[in-house]
């Protein structure tokens, strides 16, 4: 890759492999604590990182309560309120998620939370799938800028950032090392 | 925190890519000039729009406060239903405009009639007209989007993407599948545009009919022709009958219907010749006991209705793609 010549980026890592672990761990036990019904319990991941986060807090459920927890996916895409303004659309997945959700509580699942548009669609999406007992969100970082009235009730760092800073999250099914960077980028 | 560490500049994108390919198009006007990798596209996004069809609620808002005009100067009932079915579960806005309430009865030219459309701010405008080439026509002179909804013997290219969606859904690939297609192929936009889309993807194609009906011509398409169904159909993983259109027909062209039924009917007795796994296909309205028998036509090879499913999630992938990107 070449450096741009009009900025540069520099990259500030925030957690390392071992961090995330550590962070993901926690949540799990969050989630645990809770949720006294993990029979009940969807964590329904956000493509494409949400996902492997969701799959990894649900690994850790397995091996801390010795019971498999459902874990689904559910696509944004369609239901953001930005189509038509943007001159790349966002790519459409279909959604899994076990059905019927009546009495379960749905557990959105992705690795930044910023200004809340993508869990609103996401909110969006899982209630066209049916009706929720409850839904909780969980984020790896939260890094704050809300646009609307989102909290998350898990999260694994919370991260102080200026809006025009960038959140880098690598997971290890993406290339490279695992961990969350943030990245600066300053006009030269 | 940990150590700082420098690191080359990166584009951080939430949204991951299958392939590098993004759609740019705002029009949809046939399939030949598509790559494969842009055909492949819109059947990803229709796999992902089908999933919605089986939701509690069959719908999103990905094209709110979208006009689309179904402007179809030519008798059509499946394809603009399924139009429109498919901009309902986008939650666009929908005005049927068919040949009989049109001013072009009243002597409006085409292009008159699309720009009072336009003037109107329709985003999309879904064409189905008797002359090739109106789409583009319009296209190149529209702000909308325009999707080919059949123009005359040319294209009709939702029509191929739903074939190609099916035969991939039930199949799982289509390189190197023999795929025979039946009947009137001279008239014919849907062989066209399966024709077109099909070489692409390396798939043998066999046209079979009566040689008025399939001239030689195609050949330079890179196809093979026939004109003896039964030796063909023994190797097809996929039999695609096209419809006779009657009302399209010419005398001097077509032998007759029952000398159709003998020489290119698929009969259940014909039906007997097909590999188990063989698809057998129809873009509808079925003619039983003409280019099908209805014991054949409702039979486990057939996914007929299929097709009317798929159409439907790869109109909305259409719509979605055309219609979404800012114009």
């Amino acid at each position: 890759m070449t450096k741009s010549d009009t900025s540069v980026a520099s990259a500030v890592l925030i957690m390392d492999g071992d961090a995330i672990r550590r962070a993901l761990r926690r949540i799990a036990h969050e989630i645990v604590e809770r949720n006294p019904d993990l029979k009940r319990v969807v964590l329904a991941g956000i493509p494409s990182r949400g996902n492997e986060i969701a799959r990894r807090i649900a690994d850790t459920i397995s091996v801390i309560e010795e019971t498999n927890i459902d874990v689904g996916t559910i696509d944004v895409a369609m239901h953001r309120d930005d189509v038509g303004t943007r001159s790349e659309l966002p790519i459409v997945q279909a959604s899994r998620l076990p059905l019927p959700l009546e009495n379960r509580t749905v557990v959105i699942v992705d690795d930044v939370l910023f200004t809340g548009r993508t869990v609103r669609a996401a909110m969006d999406a899982i209630n066209s799938f049916g009706r929720p007992a409850r839904i909780q969100l969980a984020a790896l970082i939260d890094r704050g800028h809300r646009e609307l009235p989102i909290r998350a009730d898990y999260v694994g760092k919370n991260l102080p950032t200026a809006f025009t800073e960038k959140v880098r999250v690598q997971l290890g099914d993406d290339q490279g090392s695992e961990g969350v960077w943030l990245i600066k980028e300053e006009k030269r | 925190m940990t150590r700082a560490r420098e690191s080359e500049p990166t584009v951080v994108s939430k949204v991951e890519t299958r392939t590098d390919l993004r759609w740019s198009r705002k029009d949809l006007l046939g399939l030949r000039e598509l790559s494969a990798d842009e055909i492949n596209f819109v059947l990803d996004t229709a796999d992902a729009f089908k999933q919605v069809g089986t939701r509690e609620i069959k719908k999103v808002p990905a094209l709110r406060g979208k006009t689309l005009v179904n402007f179809f100067v030519e008798p059509s009932t499946r394809t603009k239903t399924s139009f429109e079915l498919a901009a309902f579960r986008l939650s666009a806005d929908v005005i049927n405009i068919s040949v009989t309430t049109s001013s072009l009865t009243k002597g409006e030219t085409l292009k008159d009639t699309a720009k009072n459309l336009q003037a109107l701010h329709a985003d999309i405008l879904v064409l189905r007209h008797s002359s090739a080439g109106a789409p583009q026509f319009l296209a190149e002179r529209l702000q909308s989007s325009v999707i080919n909804a059949g123009d005359g013997a040319h294209e009709h290219p939702t029509q191929g993407l739903l074939d190609l969606y099916t035969i991939r859904e039930k199949k799982g690939r289509m390189d190197g599948l023999h795929v025979v297609i039946v009947g009137d192929i001279l008239f014919s936009r849907v062989a066209r545009s399966n024709i077109f889309a099909l070489i692409k993807f390396g798939a043998r194609v066999t046209l079979v009919g009566p040689s008025t009906l399939v001239p030689r011509d195609f050949e330079r398409l890179g196809v093979t022709i026939s004109h003896d169904i039964d030796q063909v159909l023994p190797t097809a993983d996929v039999v695609n009958l096209l419809r006779i259109q009657h009302e399209r027909q010419r005398k001097e062209y077509f032998p007759g219907l029952g000398e159709y039924v003998r020489l290119f009917g698929l009969t259940k007795e014909r039906a007997k010749l097909l590999r188990p796994d063989c698809l057998i296909m129809h873009p509808g309205p079925v003619n039983r006991g003409v280019e099908i028998d209805s014991e054949v036509a409702d039979g486990n090879q057939s996914v007929i209705l299929d097709q009317v499913t798929n159409g439907l999630a790869v109109r909305m992938a259409v719509l979605y793609l055309c219609g979404g990107i800012a114009t």
